[in-house]
């Protein structure tokens, strides 16, 4: 059977305890502690240098834009940031680490005690994390049968690791973190988090305990979970997995196993017991990191509205809580929302009495062009300013609907103002009655038989009629006004 | 007073991927323990209420402009490898990846 169908069942009984440590590379241009590029796909071992190389006689310099950037996320997370921390080399043997060492951040991290503001489904919630630091990437090794091939180009990228408390409960949880701490580095222009290109990486510690325990059950880390689908699936199955164990009476090893997506099932990872032994220390090379009162406002002056308090108030205006979930997908979309909403009331409109049908054009019909045309918002032709001259026609009852989808068009194709649009093609909704009672009257004559019909009863023959007004009149009359009209006109004399 | 043994030594020479001979297990036990007793001496010292510090005279870490230098080249970068293929460095196969 397969995880999806019996864990419901599972679950009634035991609790799942998921906490996550995610990698995120920094979107700095050089590496953590020295010069080369960090670009992605560069021929193999092309972006090196004596540091990277682990040669002796080598010194690490920290990159400012890192720390700023890991600053910025550590502001966003409401983490206590340390003025002093600390980084510590942690040492183990593997090809893709010249140096023998990994520098990171061990007792004295940069950020501690935050929390990410995470989107589950629509509701808002606060998971508390335990620490964000610094470290860096190490290359990347391929495997050939009895060798194995080196690329040291990643060796240095600048990480943060987010550490989260042990407080996940589902594996929807866990993936609902990944994808709000994904807009979060995003949004905040930290790193693209691209996890095609191993720009942000998960590995997830998950233990199950019967509901109604206190006590934590023995974890297994989970490795190179790198999607978001992953992340779900690894998560489910090893949930399933831990409960067999403990269901038919074994144990669940402490152990660190490794997913593989293609089989669908994760494996233990070879590893000899001592391996662990990271013997971490202060790392000599590198005195304490000191964010100082000039780095805090640098931060703090470029750090951007987040997207959970935008979240919270477009769902005070009125906006649906998938549609509002949408429009902080990203930033870029929300900062159009913004620009829309702000520039309202110079077409006359109220801002939150009519952000909900900003919203509908913006969701529906702008991005509609645009994923027909293959277009980022960033590359829209049509102008937040023109979306709300579009709303602020149609709200001021200047053109219906209808035609407005017709202005949409024209302005999205030529670039020209909505207004002029109107303006130029006589577009301007006819609401006058004294307009329209005349071709009411003319109708009414030449249709006797469909007035008959809907004197008899039938309703639908309204429809007929307004659908003869606006073909009269190039679909410009005003549909309410026009409704009235003819309800009085179609009663009996 | 604290005591290392040949045990501990075999281990450390393990994660150092060190090789020993029995006498130079022993050797290496008796320098270690000779820096282990000579920490003893500093452990004497008062530090109540002085902050931990990893560096005798204050220093903080002075931080470098994000900006790209030039690389080294591939053949550069490979020029110290016992083994290549391409561009990549050679190694006996790793299993799996760490960290």
């Amino acid at each position: 059977m397969s995880t999806d169908a019996v864990l419901p069942q599972l679950l009634e009984e035991w609790e799942p305890v998921i906490g996550l440590e995610i990698h995120v590379q920094l979107g700095s241009v050089s590496k953590a502690f020295s010069s080369s590029a960090t670009t992605f796909g560069e021929p193999p071992n092309s972006l090196t240098d004596p540091l990277v190389l682990g040669m002796p006689g080598t010194l690490p310099v920290y990159n400012q834009r890192a720390a700023e950037l890991a600053v910025a996320l550590g502001v966003a997370t409401s983490s206590k940031i340390r003025a002093r921390s600390r980084f510590a080399r942690k040492h183990y043997f593997y090809p893709d680490l010249p140096k023998g060492y990994q520098i990171t951040q061990s007792d004295e991290p940069l950020c501690e005690e935050g929390t990410l503001d995470v989107l589950m489904g629509t509701q808002r919630m606060a998971i508390r994390l335990q620490r964000i630091h610094l470290e860096e990437d190490a290359g990347k090794s391929s495997h050939h049968g009895t060798v194995s091939h080196v690329d040291l180009n990643r060796a240095g990228v600048p990480l943060v690791e987010v550490v989260t408390a042990p407080e996940l409960h589902s594996a929807e949880e866990a993936a609902e973190f990944m994808r709000s701490l994904h807009r979060l580095v995003r949004w905040l222009g930290i790193s693209d988090g691209d996890m095609e290109k191993g720009q942000m990486r998960c590995d997830a510690n998950v233990s199950v305990r019967r509901r109604g325990e206190d006590r934590l059950g023995t974890r297994t880390e989970l490795k190179n979970i790198n999607s978001f689908r992953f992340v779900q699936n690894a998560i489910d199955n090893e949930i399933v997995r831990q409960i067999r164990l403990l269901e038919t009476g074994e144990r669940v090893l402490r152990e660190t196993r490794l997913w593989d997506a293609t089989a669908n099932a994760s494996f233990p990872m070879r590893s000899k017991e001592e391996a662990n032994d990271y013997r971490y220390f202060p790392d000599p090379d590198l005195p304490p990191l000191l964010i100082d009162g000039p780095m805090m406002a640098r931060v703090m002056q470029t750090l951007p509205t987040l997207p959970g308090p935008r979240f919270e108030r477009y769902r005070e205006w009125g906006i649906t809580g998938d549609d509002a979930r949408t429009l902080i997908g990203e930033r870029a979309l929300s900062d159009y929302f913004e620009a829309a909403i702000a520039a309202l009331p110079s077409v006359g409109c109220n801002a939150v009495a009519h952000a909900k049908a900003v919203g509908n054009w913006l969701l529906t019909t702008l991005l509609g062009a645009l994923n027909r045309d293959g277009k980022s918002i960033a590359e829209s032709p049509f102008p937040a300013t023109a979306l709300a001259a579009i709303v602020g026609l149609i709200e001021g009852g200047t053109i219906s609907g209808k035609i407005a989808k017709d202005v949409f068009d024209e302005a999205y194709q030529t670039g020209a103002e909505p207004a002029a649009i109107v303006a130029a093609k006589g577009l301007v909704q006819i609401s006058n009655p004294a307009e329209l009672l005349p071709i009411i009257s003319r109708l009414l004559v030449e249709n006797p038989k469909q007035i008959e019909a809907y004197r008899n009863g039938n309703e639908k023959m309204l429809g007929y009629f307004v659908g003869k007004v606006m073909k009269a009149t190039d679909g410009k009359a005003n549909p309410q006004v026009l409704n009235d009209l003819l309800r009085k006109a179609l009663v009996p004399a | 007073m604290a005591e290392i043994g040949l045990q501990e030594v075999t281990e450390l020479a393990m994660l150092a991927r060190l090789r020993l001979s029995t006498d130079e297990t022993e050797t290496m036990r008796r320098e270690l323990q000779q820096i282990l007793t000579a920490m003893d001496a500093l452990a004497a010292v008062p530090t109540e209420g002085v902050a931990a510090m990893t560096h005798a005279v204050p220093m903080d870490l002075r931080l470098r402009p994000d900006a790209v230098m030039p690389s080294l080249t591939p053949a550069e970068a490979l020029a110290a490898a016992p083994a290549t293929a391409g561009d990549h460095f050679v190694v006996p196969a790793a299993i799996g990846p760490h960290e």
